[in-house]
């Protein structure tokens, strides 16, 4: 930027004012521990949940309820900010649910997402996981489009030493995951992991393509594919729920996961989107190693949500 | 859920029409809906709260008291903050290149945020626009293939690529890299650095040693669009560890308001340089905080549709079609050229989103089940006439009629709406030359006519003309006012813009 004198433009006001306001914000969550549950306490909270991305209806939802309960002259932050996530806790709970690859095999499970959302690293993840279990998957490296997509997926393939079908770029991927699905039941391979390419929601012809990968699948098997995980990523605001909304339509969404989730973001989006699409939260994924993907704890995603320290589980 | 400001103000001062000016009660309660469509749009909290404080300052004054329509004077109001805040003081940041050669240009992110195919575009993009010579180096040593995705984003940039070198660390890379730089003669290194999450120290740690050996002229912050209240603190967080000098947001493609951008602007001060629009290398933009302004606010984004409509539209298929029409023909092959036209474009949603004060209209229709299926069907039933039919559609009578329907798997009515639809287009393309507003008008009507449930004309007069009238919309936008370009079969004229669009802003 050029840095000549001139007169305070807007931006330079707006900066200033911007740094006293986020001060203020601090010196609002420190000071609630004083005062009993007032308007202006509330709304503070309501804020904390914004800033959280729970979106302004779930936020004040959440805020309204806790209007309801009683808290003593010295409250302090940490008891109200435990009854915050109590009932955040609360409206979770219902999504709390692990993958459950049970059926007659192969399971075909699909990753769907927008572009660098995390599909693949979680696919490598689960890859490993289900190793660990005892099952044998098989990895469809579906993403045809991206450069170096097969080559991302083909080395989680190596490292968790899961057998992989690829093709070059460019490949069709239905018929890929189809061939997929055929080698699998050739193989004795009870899971297909399946890649796809990351799509933004509103490209039609790209979701187009999604639904042609679910509609071929079901030449194999008219339950397939038996679980659609829509990866979202921590970062994500409000446009988690058109993602959600239009990933469902075009491949059956069955789950999510949460992945990115050790930065700063809190993923808040993540309970609007579970309620509003009545989708179980599979895991979450806190880091890069293998161990770092969880299984969803509704308890410990909601006080990480209100920025309490997580209990030692 | 996300309405656009306007509409959502049209509410707040149904009541006020007609007293001209505004009271502090009156703002402030178009400020709290103002912070609402600021908080749906992702912008961060504490962003919100200051720019809805500088706002009711401009508001409530006589800017506000000098105007006749207060809905639309408090938008403009906010439209401008926006903009202004978005385009700081210099309203078309390039590139700086002004260092010795090699000048190197970093890129860092979080994870997942678009930095190794921003790499590629930049690249691409000095290559071409600024005949430089690029040498591109990934330095992303944790992500599987993120240099060979480098690499072969380079083959296809047509730029030079430094060579892999297994178990190299980054701040390695980067020093090789500055070094063949120099050897080679290239004008720019672009360094691509692993994505990193804000609370890991060491990777933190690691960018900021590499900015210190490549010294970089340029340092940009890669974000995505669809990132939400964390923009703020990422923004932070990067700008206390690195010197960055600009941003790039991308995925600017999507449907997202994309308010991140005026967090991240915010609180670092830097400007945004480039918007990335698509997977393509050559999907770089130019940055236009007026179009962003418009974005965050929904009020469409006109520009966006002329630029899609352009690109998709087959030019030597619009001249013939203006020479057809010239003559007065317009049979139904065109009709299917139309509607594969307007599918290309994203469908009926995708165009309607990009117009501004059309989201009541998209909700009307969404109740009507009109979505693209409709375009697909009606694609369907022209396929299923012979040529001859199509050519001369008047001798569809009874029997061809069954014989279409059953061809289609569509009911015959379906086939009848079709065919009333093709000719109420037709007799408006005869029109359309001298039509401009009433013609496109009278053909949103023909299109609804040949929806299921139909459209009541009137209704899309009160939307498109009336609002227009009233002075809804921001002045200054592009394709606000009375330029409601066309939506439905609307025909696309060579020039790309709807046919009967006035291309000079008359009314």
């Amino acid at each position: 930027m050029s840095d000549q004198d001139k007169k305070p433009g807007l931006f330079s006001r707006f900066a200033k004012g911007l740094k006293r306001s986020s001060d203020r914000l601090s010196e609002g969550v420190a000071a609630i521990a004083k005062k009993p549950l007032d308007r202006e306490t509330l709304d503070e909270l309501e804020e904390l949940l914004i800033a959280s991305d729970l979106g302004g209806v779930a936020a004040m939802e959440i805020v309204e309820a806790l209007k309801e309960q009683r808290f003593g002259e010295n409250v302090s932050e940490a008891e109200i900010k435990e009854a915050l996530a109590a009932e955040i806790a609360k409206r979770l709970k219902p999504y709390e649910k692990p993958l459950d690859l049970s059926g007659a095999p192969p399971r075909v499970v699909l990753f769907v997402g927008v572009n660098g959302s995390g599909k693949t690293t979680t696919l490598g993840k689960i890859s490993q996981k289900l190793n660990d279990e005892n099952w044998r998957p098989l990895i469809a490296a579906g993403d045809t489009f991206r450069a170096a997509a097969v080559e991302q997926v083909a080395a989680w393939a190596d490292r968790t030493n899961t057998p992989i079908i690829k093709k070059d770029i460019g490949a069709d991927a239905a018929g890929l995951i189809f061939d997929a699905y055929g080698q699998a039941m050739m193989q004795g391979r009870n899971v297909v992991l399946a890649d796809t390419a990351g799509r933004l929601q509103n490209r039609r012809e790209l979701m187009e393509e999604l639904e042609k990968i679910v509609r071929v699948l079901k030449k194999k098997d008219p339950k397939a594919p038996h679980e659609v995980i829509l990866v979202l990523d921590a970062t994500v605001g409000q446009n988690a729920l058109s993602q959600a909304e239009i990933f469902k339509q075009a491949a059956e969404v069955s789950g999510l996961v949460m992945t990115k989730l050790d930065g700063t973001a809190k993923g808040g989006v993540l309970m609007a989107v579970a309620e509003k699409h009545d989708l179980p939260i599979y895991y979450i994924g806190v880091g890069e190693g293998v161990d770092d993907l969880q299984p969803f704890d509704a308890e410990a995603f909601a006080r990480g949500l209100v920025g309490l320290e997580k209990e030692s589980a | 859920m996300f309405d656009a400001l306007s509409d959502r103000l049209q509410g707040v001062f149904d009541s006020l029409t007609g007293k001209g000016s505004l009271s502090e009660k009156d703002v402030d309660a178009a400020l709290r809906e103002v912070r609402v469509a600021l908080l749906e749009a992702d912008v961060a909290l504490p962003v919100v709260k200051d720019f809805v404080a500088r706002v009711r300052e401009k508001a409530v004054g006589e800017d506000v008291i000098r105007s006749v329509s207060p809905g639309q004077q408090v938008v403009k109001i906010v439209h401008d903050a926006l903009t202004e805040v978005l385009a700081g003081d210099d309203p078309a940041p390039e590139l700086n290149l002004r260092a010795t050669p090699p000048v190197a240009i970093m890129m860092a992110g979080l994870q997942g945020t678009g930095k190794t195919t921003t790499a590629g575009k930049i690249a691409l993009r000095l290559k071409e626009k600024d005949k430089k010579k690029v040498l591109l180096a990934s330095l992303d040593t944790r992500r599987p293939a993120a240099m060979e995705q480098l690499q072969q984003l380079a083959e296809r940039a047509g730029v030079a690529f430094l060579p892999i070198v297994q178990g190299q660390s980054a701040t390695e890379i980067a020093k090789r890299a500055m070094n063949a730089g120099k050897l080679g003669g290239h004008d720019v290194v672009i360094l691509d650095t692993a994505g990193r999450t804000t609370v890991d120290e060491d990777l933190m740690g690691e960018a900021a040693e590499i900015a210190r050996i490549a010294n970089p002229a340029e340092t940009l912050l890669v974000a995505d669009a669809l990132t939400g209240q964390d923009a703020v603190e990422t923004a932070k967080r990067f700008n206390e560890s690195l010197p960055l000098t600009g941003l790039v947001l991308t995925r600017i493609d999507g449907d997202s308001r994309g308010g991140a951008a005026l967090s991240m602007r915010s609180v670092t001060g830097l400007p945004i340089k480039f918007l990335g629009a698509g997977e393509k290398l050559d999907a770089l933009q130019a940055f236009d905080a007026r179009r962003l302004a418009g974005r965050i606010l929904g009020q469409g984004d006109v520009v966006e549709l002329v630029e899609k409509a352009s690109e998709q539209v087959d030019q030597e298929e619009a001249e013939k079609l203006a020479k057809k029409m010239k003559k007065g023909q317009f049979d139904m092959d065109d009709l299917a050229n139309q509607l594969r036209q307007l599918q290309k474009m994203g469908g009926l949603g995708g165009v309607m989103g990009l117009l501004p004060g059309m989201g009541k209209m998209k909700k009307q229709m969404a109740g009507m089940e009109m979505d693209d299926s409709i375009l697909k069907r009606q694609e369907a039933i022209i396929s299923s006439m012979t040529r001859e039919e199509r050519a001369k559609p008047i001798i569809i009578k009874a029997s061809r009629k069954k014989r279409i329907a059953a061809g289609s798997g569509v009911a015959v009515p379906e086939v009848n709406k079709l065919i009333k639809m093709h000719r109420q287009m037709a007799d408006m393309m005869k029109k359309a030359g001298k039509g401009g507003m009433k013609g496109m008008m009278n053909a949103m009507g023909g299109m609804g006519g040949g929806m299921p449930g139909g459209m009541d004309p009137n209704k899309l007069k009160a939307l498109g003309a009336g609002k227009a009238a009233k002075g809804e919309g921001l002045p200054g936008l592009p394709g606000e006012g009375g330029q409601m370009p066309g939506l439905g079969g609307m025909p696309l004229g060579p020039d790309g813009l709807p046919i009967g669009m006035p291309k000079d802003g008359k009314k």
